[in-house]
Order: structure tokens, then C-alpha cells, then sequence
């Protein structure tokens, strides 16, 4: 089973297939046993085949392949890794070869196994590293994926194929009008979702008025307490050094558990 | 003209708050451009009116017409993305198809099916805007669900922002960036006059400074860094100054932790214009360290 916990807005407390800013690792502590590195194939020409007949150029989407004079050249950060240009080439003169845009640590936390993405500094694409941490997700057991903040691709590639999507959010207006776009998102893609709101308080109903209109109900509240904020700081788990939040946290898990009955 | 971009890394460190108080305490002589596309928040404070509206096209996706399809899977052998989808697999009713989401939009499949049974339509990724705010025109946007291709928006997005400034002669290009350190960010980033980096004193923070203060070196982007709730932590705080230090990042300063920026945010305004002294005068203290 794969539960996902993503939020519109970043910093609203989601602890990693956040590729581009991994920080599961500063909470978990994890003994990282193995580190495979992640790529994608990008083209390369070979220039005494190539007549610069432009047929990949014309072919590819992302402006990958550039001709200059009697020569084609490959900006290989812009190439998504489909194989088009090398199955379109008519002189036979593309392969591929391996470009390495991130790499993925397999390690322990405890006893949990921990996978996570690390995106290389200067890379724009982060889905595929993304799509080869999934690929360690073990169906037998309960697999918690950190998404990265947003809706776009990187989040969608994260949240796509989980049996849950925990939307983490905070009683403010940029906090609510992001779990309203995170809302439309699981919303189109049609998964099961249930809202936690962090860093609450007493007086202010704006999470709950929100969630009541869209039809949302919510799995639990967080307070809003200067304390959790300093533990965090440090990288301490707030359920370990604030015993009282343990509550908190065993209620969303029991809302998971009831909404997708396993 | 001076572009100013601010980013963070990490989510959540009060990037858009500042960036209000920014375009409040530059009112009449910048534009802003809200350059976070898939979580856009700058407008709920900036209230824009809204004068001209774009649609915003880009890149194509594939869809099968099942009409003529005659099922050889050719499409599902050469999509490496695993977009070609069989619904009712192992029956009669057995159709191929492509999940829009996972597509992205390399048209190999549409170029390789023997009976031309794929069309390849332009997609509509949202819209753009250009609106005039208290503080001077805004440029924004409001990307499509599931929407790609936001880098080509943040371009899209910051030469109309250009464009503006060139022509009302303003001093400033005021632009809130997205969190993370890829396409998006790099985009907002690219060839500006400074990057305000926004991080707050814990782990994460820390981490993720280090990240995108790479970052901008790699891109040659100058950079100064400034820590945000820096006392809910002083000694992480202590250790972001002594990176800016040794790293040779220009600080440009400390703001303390309090309620003013979610009281300011409720009430629809930037921190600047809700108090004088306490954050506010934080806020003001980086601005005219940033502002020349």
C-alpha cells in the first residue's frame, strides 16, 4: 500500500520523493547502505553517419537537437529520454547514452526501510529520478512517500499511482487556496484523499469552513505551537520529543486505515 | 532596472509574505511578477484587477482515436513513459489508451502508429495575466491542473514583466520564485540582477539553503541570504550566518518569528503595512540592504 503526503504549499509540515529538496533524511536518521545513481538515455550522434538531414531536429519536442550549419548538436538537459530521434534517424546515426541527473539512497531508519531521491544541483527534470524511487515501493508493505510542493509534474509523478493521498495544509489564505488547487488535482486524477491541517488554532475556523464547503472532511488538526516549530527546527520526530502530539499523529493514520479499509 | 528574484528551497519560509512587503515598500516603482505558477498566493495580498488575460499553450499530448485503432501495441512498445494504458485488458473489449497524465507529449508513438490512429492536439496549459495592483502592474498566471511545462510559463512570465518595466521606466523587477531547485526555479532564476534567498533556522532550511545557494552559483546569479524566524532557532541561525560567511554570500538579514505575517496575510495586506515597528521593521531593514 502506498500512502502519499503532499500539500499544495511547501512548509506546511509534509516530511522522499521530494527529488529537488530531500529532507527525510534529516528527521529519520537512516543508515544508508546503497546509493544507485539515476539517468536518462540522451542521444548521441555519430558524426560521420549524420547527414544533417534534420529529421530529429524537426522531430523533437523539447528543442533537444539543434542544427548548426552542416552539424547537429544535442543539448542533452533539455532531453526527456523518449527515443524518437535515434528510431527517426534515417542514416542510422543515433544511440544513446546515460545521463546522470540524480542518484537514489537505500538505506534503514530504524526499522523502516528508507528510499530517497537526490536530484543533482542544476537539473530542471526531476520525474524520472522520481519515477526509479517509486520503483523500490514493495506492494507487502505500507510505503509513506513524501511528494514535493506544487501540482505540477514532479507532485503528479509522486502522488499518481498511491492508494491514499494525505493533503497537508494551515489555517491561513496561502495555505487554503493551495489545498484548494491540491484538492482539484486528487480531485481530476480521482484518489482517494483525506486533509490534515497543521499548525491550528482555537479561534480560527477558516481550515474547517473551507474543508466543509469543498465536502472534505478532515483526519486531524495539528495546534499551532511554538514548541513543535523548535523541535522540527532541530530535526527532532515531534510525536518523540512532544508525547502529547502522539494522539494527533495515531488519528490520522486511524482515518487512513478506516477510509481505505485495510 | 534591477530584477530581484526570491526563492527558498525549501517551502513554506515566507517568501510571498516578503515579497509583498517588498512590492508595498517599492510602490510606484517596480512591477511584481508571481513566478510560483503552481501554487500562486502573491495575488490574495496584491488584489489585482485584472486588464488583459492569455491563454497559455504549450506542448501536445497524444490521445488514440479507437475508431481506427487496430490494437497492435505498437504505441504501448515505444512509450517509455507508461503512458499507453490497455483498459479491459484480456477481453474482447481490450482498448489502448493514453493516460494524459503520465504523457509527455514526445510524439514518438503518434509518429510510429502504422494506421495514423493518434492525434497529437496543442495543449491549453492556463492563463496569464497582466493587472494592475496598489503597488504597480502585476504579471501572474494560474496554471491548469496537472498542467506541465511551468518553466516555459516562468519565461513567458518574466519577459512581459520586462517588457512593462522597460516601457514605464520602473527601477524594479520584484519576482516570487517557487520552492525546489528545478525547472521552474531555474527559469525564474536564469540571467537576474539578484536572488534573495529566504530560509528559515532548521534542518531542512539549512539544507536546502546550501542546495539552492549552489544553485545560483552554478547559474552566476549573485545571491543574498536572509533568515526568516530566526529566533525559533539561534545557533542553526548562528551556522546559516557563518555558510553566508565563508561561502561569501552578501546577509541581508534576520526577521523574528510572530504572528504578524499570518495576521497581515488574513487581513489581506503585506507586514509592512499593518505595523511600523517589531517585524515590519525586520522586513524594511532587508529590503534597504537589498534594494541597490
Amino acid at each position: 500500500m502506498k500512502i502519499a503526503i503532499a500539500s499544495g504549499k511547501g512548509g506546511t509540515g509534509n516530511l522522499d520523493c521530494d527529488v529537488e529538496e530531500p529532507n527525510g533524511h534529516l528527521f529519520l536518521n537512516p543508515v544508508i547502505s546503497k546509493t544507485e545513481t539515476a539517468g536518462i538515455p540522451v542521444p548521441v550522434i555519430d558524426e560521420s553517419k549524420c547527414a544533417a538531414c534534420g529529421e530529429c531536429v524537426r522531430f523533437c519536442q523539447y528543442r533537444a537537437l539543434v542544427r548548426l550549419g552542416k552539424i547537429v548538436m544535442v543539448f542533452p538537459e533539455l532531453c526527456h529520454g523518449c527515443g524518437g530521434c535515434m528510431l527517426i534517424c534515417p542514416h542510422k546515426a543515433i544511440t544513446e547514452q546515460n545521463r546522470e541527473i540524480g542518484s537514489v539512497e537505500i538505506g534503514m531508519a530504524g526499522k523502516a526501510d528508507f528510499v530517497q531521491g537526490r536530484l543533482n544541483v542544476g537539473e530542471a527534470m526531476s520525474p524520472p529520478l522520481i519515477r526509479k524511487v517509486l520503483e523500490h515501493a514493495t506492494d507487502d508493505a505500507i510505503n509513506i512517500i513524501d511528494a514535493p510542493p506544487g501540482t505540477s509534474c514532479p507532485v503528479i509523478t509522486s502522488v499518481r499511482n498511491a492508494d491514499f493521498t494525505v493533503l497537508v495544509t494551515e489555517p491561513t489564505p496561502f495555505g487554503l487556496n493551495d489545498l484548494g488547487l491540491a484538492l482539484d488535482m486528487v480531485c481530476d486524477m480521482a484518489m482517494p484523499h483525506g486533509v490534515v491541517v497543521n499548525r491550528t488554532e482555537s479561534k480560527a475556523t477558516s481550515a474547517r469552513d473551507f474543508c466543509e464547503e469543498r465536502g472534505e472532511d478532515i483526519l486531524a488538526e495539528i495546534p499551532d505551537d511554538r514548541r513543535i516549530a523548535e523541535v522540527y527546527s532541530s530535526g527532532k520526530i515531534i510525536c518523540d520529543a512532544l508525547p502529547v502530539y502522539e494522539r494527533c499523529f495515531s488519528a490520522i493514520w486511524t482515518g487512513i486505515r478506516k477510509r481505505i479499509q485495510v | 532596472m534591477k530584477e530581484i528574484v526570491i526563492i527558498s528551497g525549501k517551502g513554506g519560509t515566507g517568501k510571498t509574505s516578503l515579497t509583498a512587503s517588498f512590492a508595498s515598500l517599492a510602490a510606484g516603482r517596480s512591477v511584481m511578477a508571481d513566478c510560483d505558477v503552481d501554487a500562486a498566493d502573491l495575488h490574495l495580498i496584491l488584489k489585482p484587477e485584472i486588464r488583459q488575460k492569455t491563454v497559455f499553450r504549450s506542448g501536445h499530448k497524444a490521445t488514440i482515436r479507437l475508431e481506427k485503432c487496430i490494437g497492435c501495441g505498437a504505441c504501448l512498445a515505444y512509450c517509455r513513459f507508461g503512458a499507453v494504458v490497455i483498459h479491459n485488458k484480456g477481453t474482447e473489449s481490450a482498448t489502448f489508451n493514453v493516460d494524459p497524465v503520465a504523457c509527455e507529449g514526445c510524439g514518438t508513438c503518434v509518429r510510429f502508429c502504422p494506421v495514423r490512429a493518434i492525434d497529437f492536439p496543442e495543449q491549453a496549459c492556463g492563463e496569464w495575466y497582466v493587472s494592475d495592483t496598489r503597488f504597480g502592474p502585476l504579471v501572474h498566471a494560474k496554471l491548469g491542473i496537472s498542467a506541465e511545462n511551468s518553466g516555459k510559463l516562468v519565461t513567458l512570465l518574466r519577459n512581459e514583466a520586462r517588457t512593462i518595466a522597460g516601457k514605464k521606466s520602473l527601477d524594479y523587477i520584484i519576482i516570487d520564485g517557487s520552492p525546489g531547485i528545478g525547472c521552474p526555479v531555474i527559469a525564474s532564476l536564469t540571467a537576474s540582477s539578484l536572488a534573495l534567498i529566504v530560509t528559515e533556522p532548521t534542518v531542512s532550511g539549512d539544507h536546502d539553503l546550501r542546495r539552492i545557494a549552489q544553485l545560483t552559483r552554478q547559474l552566476r546569479v549573485p545571491a543574498m541570504i536572509c533568515i526568516n524566524k530566526w529566533d525559533i532557532n539561534p545557533e542553526i541561525s548562528g551556522g546559516i550566518r557563518r555558510f553566508a560567511e565563508v561561502e561569501g554570500f552578501d546577509f541581508a538579514g534576520l526577521i523574528r518569528y510572530g504572528s504578524a505575517a499570518t495576521d497581515a496575510q488574513r487581513a489581506g495586506k503585506a507586514v509592512v503595512e499593518c505595523e511600523e515597528r517589531g517585524m515590519a521593521e525586520d522586513i524594511r531593514a532587508v529590503w534597504n540592504n537589498i534594494k541597490d
